[in-house]
Order: C-alpha cells, then sequence, then structure tokens
C-alpha cells in the first residue's frame, strides 16, 4: 500500500526532529491525532493542527493527556489510522491507555519527546529516562514495540516505521524521541510516495457469522473489523475470549496474555532493527541508542586516537530488546560500555544478555544536555585496563 | 392439505437488540440498571437507526456493564474514558450514532473533565448515566452524586460533602439536550431518551436509579420496590425549571422533567464549516 502523493512532501528539506514526526505521521497515512500541549514535543501538535486540514485528517485537542490517549484508541476502532504525542508528565498520563489498546490490540502510534525527569523536571532539555517506564509503565503483563530514533530522518522513517508495526502486529508503537532529536535541524528526504512502502489494517474478509474478534493467525495475530461494519463487535479491556467475551478465569487469563507477549517475542527476529558495527579487533562494545549514539560514533573516533577499537550496537527497535545480538556479542568476552541519557535502564538488558560473558559499563547521565565525550572516555579506559 | 400452525411466541421487540448468549446478566436482583437499558433500547428501536451504525460505549462500574450486553458494535474502556473514547470514534467515523451509557461515578467523578469538555466542545454524543448515588461496583462507597446524610460503606456516619447537580453542570458545560428521571418513570425516559438520540450534538440524560444492595440497604430502603415507590412519591415533573432549583436532597422532593433543548453547531460542524472555508480561500 502506498501513501496519498497529495500529502507527501516529497523532496530534500531541513526539518526539525518534531516537524519531521509529523510529516512521516502524514506519510503513514495517519488522519486522527489527539493531543495536549507540552514542552518539548508541542510543535509536532502545531505542525499537525496547521497540515491536517489539507490532507483529510482530524486534529484535536482534548483536556488532558488520559483523554488524549483513549480517543486515539476510539478513533481507530473507528477506522482511523491514530496516533498521540506527548512527554514526560503526559506518559506517565498515558500509560493506562496503553495498556487498554495494548490488551485491546488496537494499533496506534504514541510519541514521547522524552525530557528530564522525574516529575515536570526539566521541561525543554533531553533525557532518555521513560524507557523503562515504555516498556513496563501500565501495570499487568503485555509487550509493546519501542523505537528510538537519533536524527530528523530517522524522525520521519521511524514513525512511518512505528504505524507499519502497530498494523502488523496490533499493538500500540512507542516512538521514544527525546528533546535533543525533536528540536535539532538536519537534512530530511521524503522519498516519493510511490517509493513508500505502508502496512495496510488487517481487516478481515470473513462474513460475521464466522468471524471472531479475538482468534489469532498463524502469527498470533488475529484479524479486526471497524465499527458499522455490521460485525457487532464487542470490545473490552477486561480479559475476554476469542470472540471478546469477558471471561474472568486463570485459564483464560494464561491464554490472553501469553499470546499478546508471544506475538511480538515470538516475532522479535522480524521486529528487529540494530546498527552493528563490530570489527574483529573491537576492544570495547559502544552501546548507545537515539540521541546519545550520536555522541557515541564520536567518542569512538576519540578512542581510536589513543589506541583503543571500538564496536558499535545501537538499538534502533529497542522494545522488544534484541536479546540474540547481544548474547552474540558477548560471547568473546569483550566488555560492553552502554551509553544512556539516564542513571542506568537499558544497562540492565545489556547485562542480563550479557549473563556473566562480558563485563558490562554504564555511563549514567541525569539528563539535561547529552554525555560529555570525555566522560564515556573515561570508563572506556577503564573497561579496557 | 391442512398445515398446523403452532401459536407464535411474541419475540419480545428487545431480544435483537442484547447478546442473549450473555444473559444472565451479573446485575442484582431489583436494580435500576435494567430498567433504563430497556428503555435505551426501546427508544433505539423506535429511533429506527441502522443497528450496524449504532455503537455503545461504556466506562467501568455495574452501569459500565451496559456494553457488553449490546448486541451492537460496543467498547468497555477504562474507568472514566467512556467519553473521550467516544469522542475519537465519532471523529473518525461521523455516520456512526454514539451512545455512552455508564455510572454516576464513571462519568462525574474520574470521568468529570471529559464529561464538561465534551459538552462544552458540543461533541456529537447521547451520554445516558445511570446515577444510583454511589460507587455500587466496588461495594457502595461514597461519590460525587451521595446526598449528605446518606450512608456508604466510605461514608459510615453519613456524607457531609454537597452533591453534584448533573443538568446543572451539564447545561452550564454546554449541552444542547438535558433531562432527568428516575426508574419509575419509564415512559418518560424512554422517550427523553428517544429525542436525545435524535439530537445533534451532546444529550444528556441522567437516570436516577435504586441500587438495592449497596446504596438502598445502607438508606432504609428495604429493596428496589420500596425505592421505586419512594421516586413514585416524591418526584415532582418539572419542564425547563431554573437549574439551581433540581439539586437533589436526602430523602428530599426529585424534580424531574426535560430540562433544555436547544441548538448550537456541533463540534464536527463547526470543524468542517472552518477547514472548508479556508479550503477555498487557498483554493485547494
Ligand atoms: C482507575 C480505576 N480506579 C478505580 C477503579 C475501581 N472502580 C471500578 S467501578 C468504580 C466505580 C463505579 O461507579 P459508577 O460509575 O457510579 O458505577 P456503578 O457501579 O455505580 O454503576 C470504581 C471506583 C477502576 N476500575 N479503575
Ligand atoms: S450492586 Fe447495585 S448497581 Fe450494582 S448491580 Fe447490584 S443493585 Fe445494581
Ligand atoms: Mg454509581
Amino acid at each position: 500500500m502506498k501513501p496519498d502523493p497529495k500529502t507527501v512532501l516529497t523532496g530534500t528539506h531541513f526539518l526539525k526532529g518534531n516537524d519531521a514526526v509529523c510529516e512521516g505521521a502524514i506519510s503513514a497515512g495517519c488522519n486522527f491525532v489527539a493531543g495536549y500541549p507540552i514542552t518539548p514535543s508541542t510543535d509536532i501538535i502545531e505542525r499537525i493542527s496547521k497540515r491536517f486540514p489539507f490532507t483529510g485528517g482530524t486534529f484535536i485537542q482534548m483536556e488532558d493527556e488520559l483523554s488524549s490517549s483513549i480517543a486515539v484508541s476510539g478513533a481507530v476502532w473507528g477506522g482511523a489510522k491514530a496516533m498521540t504525542v506527548t512527554s514526560g508528565p503526559g506518559f506517565s498520563l498515558m500509560m493506562e491507555n496503553i495498556g487498554y489498546a495494548a490488551m485491546t490490540e488496537t494499533p496506534c502510534v504514541f510519541v514521547d519527546v522524552q525530557r528530564g525527569g522525574p516529575s515536570t523536571g526539566l521541561p525543554t532539555l533531553p533525557g532518555q529516562a521513560d524507557m523503562m517506564q515504555a516498556r513496563w509503565g501500565s501495570h499487568g503483563d503485555y509487550q509493546i514495540i519501542a523505537l528510538c530514533p537519533e536524527s530528523p530522518q530517522e524522525c520521519y522513517d521511524l514513525t512511518i516505521k512505528a504505524f507499519n508495526l502497530s498494523e502488523e502486529y496490533r499493538v500500540p508503537v512507542l516512538l521514544m524521541t527525546d528533546e535533543c532529536v525533536g528540536h535539532m535541524s538536519e537534512r530530511v528526504v521524503i522519498p516519493p510516495a510511490d517509493e513508500i512502502e505502508l502496512s495496510p489494517r488487517r481487516y478481515t474478509t470473513l462474513p460475521p457469522s464466522e468471524f471472531h474478534l479475538f482468534r489469532p493467525g498463524k502469527d498470533l495475530v488475529p484479524d479486526m473489523i471497524k465499527a458499522g461494519d455490521g460485525y457487532h463487535v464487542h470490545v473490552s479491556g477486561l480479559t475476554h475470549d476469542e470472540h471478546g467475551r469477558p471471561v474472568i478465569t486463570p485459564e483464560c487469563q494464561d491464554a490472553l496474555v501469553r499470546r499478546l507477549v508471544n506475538k511480538i517475542r515470538q516475532n522479535e527476529p522480524k521486529i528487529r532493527m540494530v546498527e552493528e558495527d563490530i570489527p574483529d579487533d573491537s576492544d570495547v562494545i559502544l552501546v548507545s541508542y537515539g540521541i546519545s549514539s550520536r555522541i557515541v560514533f564520536l567518542v569512538r573516533e576519540l578512542a581510536r586516537k589513543e589506541g583503543i577499537k571500538a564496536g558499535i550496537i545501537r538499538p534502533i527497535v529497542v522494545w522488544p530488546f534484541p536479546e540474540e545480538v547481544f548474547r552474540k556479542a558477548a560471547k568473546k568476552s569483550r566488555p560492553f560500555v552502554v551509553v544512556e541519557m539516564n542513571m542506568g535502564q537499558i544497562v540492565y538488558e545489556v547485562e542480563r544478555c550479557a549473563a556473566g560473558q562480558a563485563k558490562t559499563y554504564l555511563v549514567p547521565h541525569a539528563g539535561g544536555t547529552v554525555h560529555n565525550p570525555e566522560d564515556i572516555l573515561k570508563i572506556i579506559r577503564e573497561a579496557v585496563k | 392439505m391442512s398445515v398446523a400452525v403452532s401459536n407464535p411466541i411474541p419475540v419480545n421487540p428487545v431480544e435483537k437488540y442484547l447478546r442473549m448468549e450473555r444473559i444472565p446478566h451479573i446485575w442484582c436482583p431489583g436494580c435500576g440498571i435494567g430498567t433504563a437499558l430497556n428503555a435505551f433500547i426501546r427508544a433505539l428501536d423506535e429511533a429506527g437507526f441502522e443497528p450496524d451504525k449504532v455503537c455503545v460505549v461504556s466506562g467501568i462500574g455495574c452501569t459500565g456493564r451496559v456494553a457488553g450486553y449490546v448486541n451492537l458494535d460496543s467498547f468497555h474502556t477504562t474507568h472514566g474514558r467512556a467519553i473521550p473514547f467516544a469522542t475519537g470514534l465519532k471523529l473518525a467515523n461521523p455516520e456512526l450514532k454514539i451512545v455512552v451509557f455508564s455510572g454516576d461515578g464513571d462519568l462525574i467523578a474520574i470521568g468529570g473533565n471529559h464529561f464538561i469538555h465534551a459538552a462544552q466542545k458540543n461533541m456529537d454524543i447521547t451520554v445516558i448515566c445511570v446515577n444510583n448515588f454511589n460507587y455500587a461496583m466496588t461495594g457502595g462507597q461514597y461519590g460525587p452524586t451521595t446526598p449528605i446524610s446518606a450512608q456508604t460503606s466510605t461514608a459510615p456516619w453519613g456524607s457531609y460533602q454537597a452533591p453534584f447537580n448533573l443538568p446543572k453542570l451539564a447545561e452550564s458545560a454546554g449541552a444542547v439536550y438535558v433531562a432527568r428521571w428516575t426508574t419509575y418513570h419509564v415512559r418518560q425516559m424512554k422517550k427523553s431518551i428517544l429525542e436525545a438520540l435524535r439530537k445533534k450534538g451532546f444529550s444528556f440524560v441522567e437516570i436516577i436509579s435504586q441500587c438495592p444492595t449497596l446504596y438502598g440497604r445502607r438508606n432504609k430502603f428495604r429493596d428496589g420496590i420500596t425505592h421505586m415507590e419512594w421516586f413514585k412519591e416524591h418526584s415532582v415533573i418539572k419542564d425547563h425549571p431554573i437549574p439551581s432549583d433540581i439539586n437533589l436532597g436526602f430523602r428530599t422532593e426529585t424534580i424531574v422533567g426535560k430540562f433544555l433543548d436547544i441548538e448550537r453547531p456541533t463540534y464536527l460542524d463547526a470543524m468542517n464549516d472552518r477547514y472548508q472555508r479556508i479550503r477555498e480561500e487557498k483554493g485547494v
């Protein structure tokens, strides 16, 4: 499926990351956005509100992030491709309805332009400390997909990717950017519409009499309908059977939750996106994602001048975590140095996958600005000693 | 040749709108929610909408279970969020008729902010609120509608906070249709729901209901019937009263009726008008 060429701003532009998210969403066919202003994400809804009257979309500014995040689910069941956009404090409020979207298998996109926290924290400055919240923030067991762009170009590309993954797996997909990527301006190439591939919604071809709302296909993902098509479905956040009927038993819970988790875990190799560059003679492996990786690429050059050779792993899809990539890399026992703008989150995943085979170091940072290269170098020197 | 024809069993017109395989329902004997649902379905049948194009959205609570029993596209959302879910649904597919059916706690406490904002925007949805003066699903705690002096599980010595006056709240927030009835007033309730369904914009019907198991038991209404009889004896029908005169007290007179029926552009109409003009100006 291709986007409507009238909506795609084909060409080479100089765009902020946040603007690129907006254009990525429009190219992906997004036609519903609900949001509540919060720095540093607001410019996304500002641009959306300007563009949507001309692309056939509906933007609504809701009273808060609770309503924005559930309006998205309502819109999707009404047939829209929908997104909401926020930062730190708003992301906390959205947890309730990320859980609802996961439970009801509602394909939709949440964008978190991360800022420093906790609480109101650093409204105008970057952070990467919502990564575990993205994974675990709503109560109960479920699995989402989260992507981390490192540039305005990736903001554009990965927003489209986020919509595609949400449709393929019927899952909320979280685009985890940050203030720095959101507000840096760089060259963004927007391809012609016919070079953009979109995943269509998985609408059923079965008639209402044969259709079960939550009966999965081979890939564990069920097909969908939209309201008004005559299927008379019941969609509930309660534990439900294949018909969508609430069934409050351990057996039904087990079948449903296992599938919700496994439809992502089992398909992880297909969902995986990792930038990996580990020359055979590497002394150390630098791990980073999003904005932090921009510094890490620079630090790799600085380390080389000191005679230290560094490999790089940059997960682009951070959730589900690309465990296999790290397990393999750990086999040669080269230390991992994890660079992230928080006091240690993804480092736990790396350490878990290293499973004692390789040492794991963290370069922590409380947020507000990117890492100082020297702080990273210091840990690298220690790691290779 | 003669064919024996047995007497056809009259089909209850309500049945085709219900998921009969889900019956028996979870509601207690004597509960008022069933009465409200019955009135809604009869109104829907009379309204003559294509059932495929009607959606019911509920939040969480005893009343919130309504969505699970209607044979329509139906959505059981998170607690308090039925209205913003309905907002997204309506904006994505304006041809749908959307009814939010939920409880007083769901719509006015945890969802209160959404309620006033959807009314202010004149979102084109019908909201039916079963007001049973308490949070029934969780065991009968006091809520935003509990009258002063009524006892609940968390107000064992009697409530002392002033309750919301829901019609007044809806009117001042911007609703275009507002009515209130009790479960005793089944005909009027059905008529008001029908009018609300046919109304463009944010329409609101409050249905004052007994909850014999929790609120009733704690407040000397022996059973559902006793409470309904009390509604019958203490209700006064007034059309277009002064909103502040329709406060609900504890065992005081209950004013019911159709309180408001006005015209105002809906959110969608206003949005479409503006964008249409802008597109024309820009020649796109
Ligand atoms: C976020 C959240 N908080 C609390 C609850 C627990 N809870 C379930 S229903 C309910 C109250 C429902 O009251 P009301 O809307 O009046 O419905 P009723 O049961 O009286 O019909 C509460 C507090 C919940 N499900 N979710
Ligand atoms: S607890 Fe009250 S409101 Fe809930 S079903 Fe029973 S009587 Fe009805
Ligand atoms: Mg109640």
